[in-house]
């Protein structure tokens, strides 16, 4: 069906000469007039004009340019789709070469890219933990580096304070952040969308702040050296490949259990909480419970994370856990993909890597990845892997 | 035996006057209709049956036992299941998972059987997931078991409302406007399946406005008007409440 005609004047002239750049730019340099005078008043006519027939010319231009974007999208979401291999040999052969090239890096590596790499796993982990929190869950969590920072903590206090070694601590210390998880979560959780958010963030700083400040303890802003590495049947696992591998076991060892948790009926409550909190509540889960376990099982991962930075780095300082970082980690589960488990691995792995591969264009690395990261939200918003479109609800 | 209690229910939202002092009962294996006009205060009484809105004063007694206070999971596990209004399913889970996880408060396995794969766990996944299959038959969906909930048709989501209520093995279902925004053909279809729904010993309380429903289906209607319940009665006496009438067509002049 055919609108009516808004304007019937559309097309006389008075509301031509009215519409026209040169009278809108006349008419407001004059109410300009009487405040900053003959001068100013010309300037303004001047920049007022030009802008407005500027866009009056791209407005001529809006359709083109428009179809000229939609095309661009199509070509560029053709392209970015990941195709998934179809027979299930050629996924096997896929996983085989995935997994030489991974298994095999330390050999063909030079040390620099070992260690991106082993960062990339911390990473994984981590960026693993937030996914349980907001992409299974779908509770905003702007703190989650808090965990992670109790986790690095807590392994080098004890181990520097009270000499304990690394596997007597890594369950200690995830204990540890688990039921800082949990603490944080049962004031949290009676908020919703974005106040906890806001409640999460200030988590976040707190936890940053006091590592800062409580000098005596935590030596502040110098932070914490000389921490212990693992040590395997008695060896000491220093060497960046050693490191490597050591990594790889936990990543899959998180991402083996992630999987198996999140395909059980822990996993679908999460989901359905995430879908709708009243449905699922009015179905017989009780939703504070399992949010809880959503926050605890999360900043359990995030802890392990810590423990394993702390003993990579053997020195940890409040610098390495401030809020820049929690929005890196949320920044790898969207990019990968709210709620999927390889997604999130692609996520990290490329905000890891994407940034030491521009370091050849130095002043615009930011600048790149930012706008990459824009143009992913607008060509694939559900992320590279996301199959499901999440939105946040409040 | 009266399976569902409700003694002077009342609930205001501030100076608003919800519901005042409603009571009815409701026998096991029976169906009864609430219905009024809207704003009469009929979805506010599901929602305190349901233990969403907390009552301002009265009591629900389910199976003699006060479920006034409880927490909206233990009155399911106890046996109240409800749909919504206004259709509030998990949009990206499938259809079947959407019934898998409604057997979540009659399913137990926590997260180290889930992460070690017992065969206690294995088990219990695979009755969930028959007794899914078998929920979806009931309601005539088996065939959509894969597709996203979302993406049903509107008639056909209400129905997954239905099984996801059923999944939860309620003994009384609570069915807010099951046929609203139905054709004739499907609203038969839906007084069917509320039928099978007693024949397999569901005591059933609905919300309805299509009078066709309300007096094809309910032995026992209870008409609220304004937050009061102003007539309660079989289909034929409440057709000729001249209460009811006047709720509903206005006074006469």
């Amino acid at each position: 069906m055919k609108k009516a005609p808004i304007h019937r004047f559309a097309d006389s002239p008075i509301h031509r000469f009215t519409h026209s750049p040169i009278f809108i730019a006349l008419w407001l340099a004059l109410l300009f007039l009487p405040f900053k005078g003959l001068e100013a008043a010309g300037v303004l006519f001047i920049v007022l004009f030009a802008a407005v027939s500027l866009l009056r010319v791209f407005k001529n231009y809006a359709g083109k340019i428009k179809g000229l974007l939609s095309s661009l999208k199509k070509f560029i979401s053709g392209r970015i789709r990941i195709k998934l291999p179809e027979s299930k040999t050629r996924s096997i052969a896929l996983t085989l070469l995935m997994s030489v090239v991974v298994m095999a890096l330390p050999f063909y590596g030079h040390d620099y890219l070992i260690d991106i790499a082993v960062l990339s796993g911390i990473y994984i982990i981590l960026a693993q933990g937030l996914n349980i929190v907001v992409g299974f869950t779908g509770l905003l969590n702007l703190g989650f580096v808090a965990f992670y920072a109790i986790g690095a903590y807590s392994y080098a206090l004890l181990n520097t304070k009270l000499g304990i070694g690394f596997w007597a601590s890594l369950p200690l210390s995830v204990m540890l952040v688990t039921l800082s998880g949990f603490i944080l979560a049962i004031p949290a959780l009676r908020l919703k969308g974005d106040y906890l958010a806001i409640v999460t963030l200030g988590f976040g700083e707190i936890v940053r702040l006091v590592l800062n400040n409580w000098d005596s303890f935590t030596k502040g802003p110098n932070g914490i050296g000389g921490i212990e590495p693992p040590h395997i049947f008695g060896m000491q696992i220093s060497r960046l490949g050693q490191f490597y591998y050591f990594i790889i076991i936990f990543v899959l060892l998180a991402v083996f259990i992630i999987r198996r948790v999140a395909a059980s009926r822990i996993g679908r409550a999460w989901i359905a909480i995430r879908e709708d909190e009243i449905a699922s509540s009015s179905i017989g889960i009780n939703t504070t419970a399992y949010k809880l376990y959503s926050f605890a099982f999360g900043a359990f991962w995030a802890g392990l994370a810590g423990v394993l930075f702390a003993a990579k780095m053997q020195f940890v300082s409040p610098e390495s856990f401030t809020f820049m970082e929690s929005v890196l980690i949320l920044c790898m589960v969207i990019l990968g993909g709210l709620g999927s488990i390889p997604g999130v691995i692609l996520g990290a792995i490329i905000l890891v890597m994407l940034p030491e591969m521009l370091r050849e264009v130095q002043l615009y690395r930011m600048l790149a990845l930012g706008s990459g990261l824009v143009m992913l939200m607008i060509f694939r918003p559900q992320g590279l892997m996301g199959g499901k479109g999440v939105s946040f609800r409040s | 035996m009266y399976l569902l209690e409700v003694r002077d229910l009342t609930k205001h939202f501030g100076g608003i006057r919800a519901i005042e002092e409603v009571r009815f009962r409701v026998k096991e294996g029976s169906i009864m209709s609430i219905i009024g006009p809207n704003g009469a205060g009929k979805t506010t009484l599901f929602n305190c049956l349901t233990g969403i809105t907390r009552p301002t004063k009265g009591a629900i007694s389910f199976f003699d036992r006060e479920i006034t206070r409880l927490g909206r999971d233990s009155i399911v596990k106890l046996g109240v299941a409800r749909t919504f209004q206004n259709i509030r399913l998990f949009k990206e889970m499938t259809v079947i998972e959407n019934v898998m996880v409604s057997q979540h408060c009659r399913t137990q396995s926590g997260f180290l059987s889930a992460i070690i794969r017992s065969s206690s766990f294995r088990n219990e996944e695979k009755t969930i997931r028959e007794k899914a299959l078998e929920y979806l038959e009931l309601v005539g969906l088996e065939a959509y078991s894969d597709t996203i909930a979302g993406s049903l048709p509107y008639g056909s989501q209400k129905r997954l409302e239905i099984a996801r209520a059923i999944a939860t093995e309620p003994r009384l279902i609570l069915l807010d406007e099951p046929t609203a925004g139905m054709n004739p053909q499907e609203t038969g279809e839906m007084m069917g399946l509320i039928k099978k729904l007693q024949e397999l010993g569901k005591t059933i309380i609905l919300i309805e406005h299509d009078m066709k429903v309300v007096m094809g289906i309910s032995e026992n209607i209870v008409v609220l008007d304004h937050g009061v319940k102003i007539a309660e009665g079989t289909p034929s006496e409440i057709k000729s409440n001249s209460m009811v009438i006047e709720a509903y067509l206005g006074k006469e002049h």
